[in-house]
């Protein structure tokens, strides 16, 4: 029993930040039908930034309580000047090329900020903990948690709950849903698709952020940071649908609780199974669990 | 089956659930003989050259070619045994040249298993193109990009290719559509005569009264699944059924 | 199939680099030079695979699945049966990847386009995932391999260059004379109507699924050959994806022209990437990426097209 909640928190807290990051990677590959690599450099600065953010607040002795608005400031600032700056200087100058050479383009984008980190950042580890050690630490179902791991939880649930609410109930959300389904209609429906890419590439670049900003307090940051969560949100998202939803949450659990159970059980197959579970669902079912509706051409 | 029969059809049906496309056919064609497919859009023509030519299984019933059982076959064996299709859109090798086009279609008619591991440019090879290409009146393309050519080029070209392995019998889809007026009637007089000389047996659907008039031995005509008749032009085109049903009169 | 394969121009042109390049790199040119060209070529096989399979629209992006599998295949067979040399190492890396190419594809034979790329992802990355895992056999760190040896005999790093050179040879002239061949041109065919080749009266899949392993026992043999001259295997330097991102990057980079053009594209960015580490060691990932777009912007048809163009340049320069 011990091991099976075990695996569900843990399970649960990966998902909750892969959540996160791959709700973005599968919006923009939804809306724009690009496969971003460079959505790791979202993750990577925004857990620099507020890694930094963090370590400047604590050393300075300013009050606690900005922990929490710098994480979130330091997400959005990432999404928006990254992400704009990759989408105006980059992705613009691409959108009717072949799809494979787009996503080359975001692995050349990736590699440079890579290397920009460093150079900004420098080589050394930061070690954010103070905003998890604010929140200390709490039982649950007999394990000994840390609460800050907990309320990633809470915020992947949070940010689920605006985007269901954002796309179901608001103008803005079905704009983008019709976006998804046919470019071209929405464009003779006088839809600004432009403005629709500019706007989904950063929101998607600020939740890669939030992600990445929001976990550093747990781990150490440092150069190389996001190699596997690239690969591993594409996962997720091919898993899920690429372009779905629903379909990076269900994605998100599905290879979180994977994880878990596998670093608990066999730690040999932590990777594997993750990847294994990947090739399976191209092979049975390539569109993913819960493939967005395609408008039948002809 | 009589030794002259190349192709028989017998109780063809084809539903795609519960819709039914194909109804009870039955079809005779002998050698050499041109037959015209008429009916009006939905009717069930291109359901009917695509069961044949293996690009759709038959819910049920059975297609004999040269006396063997050929129901459900793949579309590269039929082209193999000697039952070959042209498109109605062109199905050609846009970056090609017309020549570099016919070449490959020869060559894979030609060589099989080891010897595909051979040069391309061969020279046996590209002499049957070139007379296949005079035969075709497209000699005069056959180093120019598809790409860049007419509709009506690129048919002959689509059609050239079908007959590369000198098949028994050839099922044309539409040959003139998307071909301009002016092109038309040039195109099939090339087409049947270039047929007619290899005794090839041809199936063509077509919407055009005028050429299936011209050149055909028999019509067929379709309606809802069903076939409505099966005789020469004359009586054809002058049947109650054919002229309410296909004809639209 | 190899009818007259000499007389063909750019396997003519192929043999002539490499034995200008194996006597420049041993008469004239620094030592240092000679591990750029070795790490080239060896990588520039696995490059000719993935050029294989870009002419027919298909791009993986796993490739690394088989390069890595050919040099652990490597390793393994100096651990367990203690073999070194290096003809017997190229063999045995051939073989296992295209072993592994051959059951795999027949699964990737029904794939296009981008679940093509992610489905080979998705295996080269299981790979990954248990090879980076995997304590016996190095885990992260990887295992080493001793010096090639030639029938017994010792193998100076020059002379290794010379096999290797000469391994290439023998690889790009046959994979000229299958380019030359028919099914060589159904790779053309393929890409631009699937449709009619089918109704030519071939099977697509199983064109695709030849190519497919050709490619892989490419990539084996550039992975063992890699080994070799490395003297290491490790699952990050040679299985994850960006490895395999690299290796099409490569590919863009060289263009798809020639047997020639992967083997030359791969040794500039042997070269790109030792100026790159020597100038800003911090930031040689960034000159790599910006390579990369600069590639994707300026140059699509990559070195090959340029190379290409300079000649044509040069030819009608004589004409006048």
């Amino acid at each position: 029993m011990q091991f099976w909640a075990t695996v569900l928190l843990d399970g649960l807290t990966y998902a909750s930040y892969l959540f996160i990051v791959s709700l973005g990677l599968t919006i923009i590959f939804g809306v724009m039908k690009i496969l971003n690599v460079a959505h790791g450099n979202f993750y990577a600065w925004g857990a620099y930034t507020s890694a930094f953010a963090i370590g400047y607040i604590s050393d300075n002795d300013y009050s606690e309580a900005l922990y929490f608005p710098a994480i979130l400031l330091s997400a959005i600032i990432v999404g928006l000047v990254l992400g704009y700056i990759i989408e105006r200087f980059i992705l613009r100058k691409m959108y009717d090329q072949d799809i494979h050479l787009i996503v080359l383009a975001t692995f050349g984008v990736f590699l440079i900020f890579e290397d920009l980190i460093i150079i900004v950042f420098g080589v050394d580890p930061y070690l954010p903990y103070q905003p998890a050690m604010m929140l200390g630490w709490v039982d649950v179902a007999g394990l000994n948690r840390g609460v800050y791991q907990l309320s990633l939880i809470l915020l992947a649930s949070v940010v689920a709950f605006v985007c269901w609410f954002g796309l179901k109930k608001t103008k803005w959300g079905k704009l983008l849903q019709s976006v998804i389904y046919d470019r071209e209609i929405s464009e003779a429906m006088g839809i600004n698709v432009t403005a629709v890419y500019v706007i989904t590439f950063i929101g998607g670049a600020i939740l890669g952020a939030l992600g990445g900003a929001y976990v550093a307090p747990t781990t150490s940051v440092s150069p190389g940071f996001a190699i596997d969560l690239v690969v591993l949100s594409f996962a997720v998202v091919v898993i899920g649908g690429m372009g779905s939803i629903p379909g990076a949450l269900i994605g998100s659990l599905i290879v979180g609780i994977l994880r878990a159970f596998a670093v608990h059980q066999a730690p040999i197959l932590e990777l594997f199974v993750v990847f294994a579970v990947m090739a399976i669902v191209l092979i049975i079912r390539p569109e993913g669990l819960f493939a967005p509706p395609k408008a039948r051409k002809i | 089956m009589s030794s002259n029969i190349v192709l028989e059809v017998s109780d063809l049906n084809k539903s795609f659930s519960g819709i039914t496309a194909a109804h009870n056919l039955n079809v005779s064609i002998k050698k050499g003989e041109i037959v015209g497919i008429i009916g009006a859009n939905g009717a069930g023509k291109t359901v009917f050259v695509n069961m044949i030519t293996g690009y759709l299984k038959p819910t049920s019933g059975k297609i004999e070619f040269l006396g063997s059982d050929i129901t459900g076959i793949e579309p590269r064996d039929a082209t193999h045994i000697g039952l070959c299709r042209s498109f109605q859109i062109s199905q050609v090798f846009m970056t090609m040249t017309v020549k570099e086009n016919l070449m490959i279609a020869m060559s894979l008619a030609k060589k099989s298993g080891n010897k595909l591991l051979k040069p391309f440019q061969d020279e046996v090879i590209s002499n049957e193109c070139d007379k296949i290409l005079d035969l075709y009146k497209i000699k005069d393309q056959k180093d120019l990009t598809v790409s860049t050519l007419s509709q009506g080029i690129r048919k002959l070209l689509d059609i050239s290719m079908a007959v590369v392995g000198n098949p028994k019998v050839i099922l044309l889809d539409e040959p003139t559509s998307g071909v301009s007026v002016e092109e038309k009637f040039g195109i099939m007089d090339i087409v049947i005569s270039a047929l007619k000389q290899t005794g090839t047996s041809v199936l063509f659907v077509e919407h055009d009264m005028e050429i299936v008039e011209r050149y055909v031995d028999r019509v067929i005509a379709f309606y809802q699944g069903e076939i409505i008749c099966d005789a020469p032009p004359k009586e054809a085109l002058s049947n109650e059924k054919v002229i309410e049903y296909v004809l639209g009169h | 199939m190899f009818k007259d394969i000499f007389k063909d121009t750019s396997v003519r042109i192929l043999i002539t680099f490499m034995v200008v390049l194996c006597v420049s790199a041993s008469l004239v040119l620094p030592e240092w030079m000679q591990n750029n060209f070795l790490y080239g070529l060896s990588r520039g096989l696995a490059v000719l695979g993935l050029m294989l399979l870009w002419r027919t629209n298909l791009i993986s992006f796993g490739h690394a699945l088989y390069y890595g599998f050919g040099a652990y295949a490597v390793a393994l067979s100096q651990k367990y049966f203690g073999i070194t040399d290096i003809l017997l190492r190229f063999a045995i890396a051939v073989i296992a990847a295209g072993v592994l190419g051959f059951m795999l594809g027949f699964i990737l034979k029904k794939y296009r386009e981008i679940f093509f790329a992610m489905l080979s992802l998705a295996f080269s990355m299981v790979l990954y995932g248990l090879l980076a895992k995997a304590e016996f056999l190095g885990s992260t760190d990887g295992m080493s391999i001793s010096p090639s040896t030639l029938l017994g005999m010792e193998l100076t790093r020059e002379y290794l260059l010379f096999l290797i050179a000469f391994f290439v040879i023998c690889t790009a002239v046959s994979i000229q004379a299958y380019l030359r061949s028919t099914l060589g041109h159904l790779t053309t065919a393929i890409s631009d109507n699937e449709i009619r080749v089918e109704y030519l009266g071939f099977s697509v899949e199983k064109a695709i699924h030849i190519k497919y392993v050709i490619s892989a026992c490419l990539a084996g043999g550039a992975g063992g050959l890699m080994a070799a001259s490395l003297g290491q295997v490790d699952p990050d330097s040679m299985v994850n994806w960006n490895v395999s991102g690299e290796l099409v990057f490569i590919t863009i980079m060289s263009g798809s022209g020639n047997i020639l053009a992967p083997f030359i594209g791969a040794i500039v960015f042997e070269f790109i990437r030792t100026y790159a580490f020597e100038w800003a060691p911090q930031a040689w990932q960034m000159i790599v990426g910006g390579t990369l777009l600069a590639i994707i912007f300026f140059f699509p048809g990559g070195i090959w097209s340029v190379l290409e163009k300079i000649f044509n340049q040069g030819k009608k320069k004589n004409v006048k």
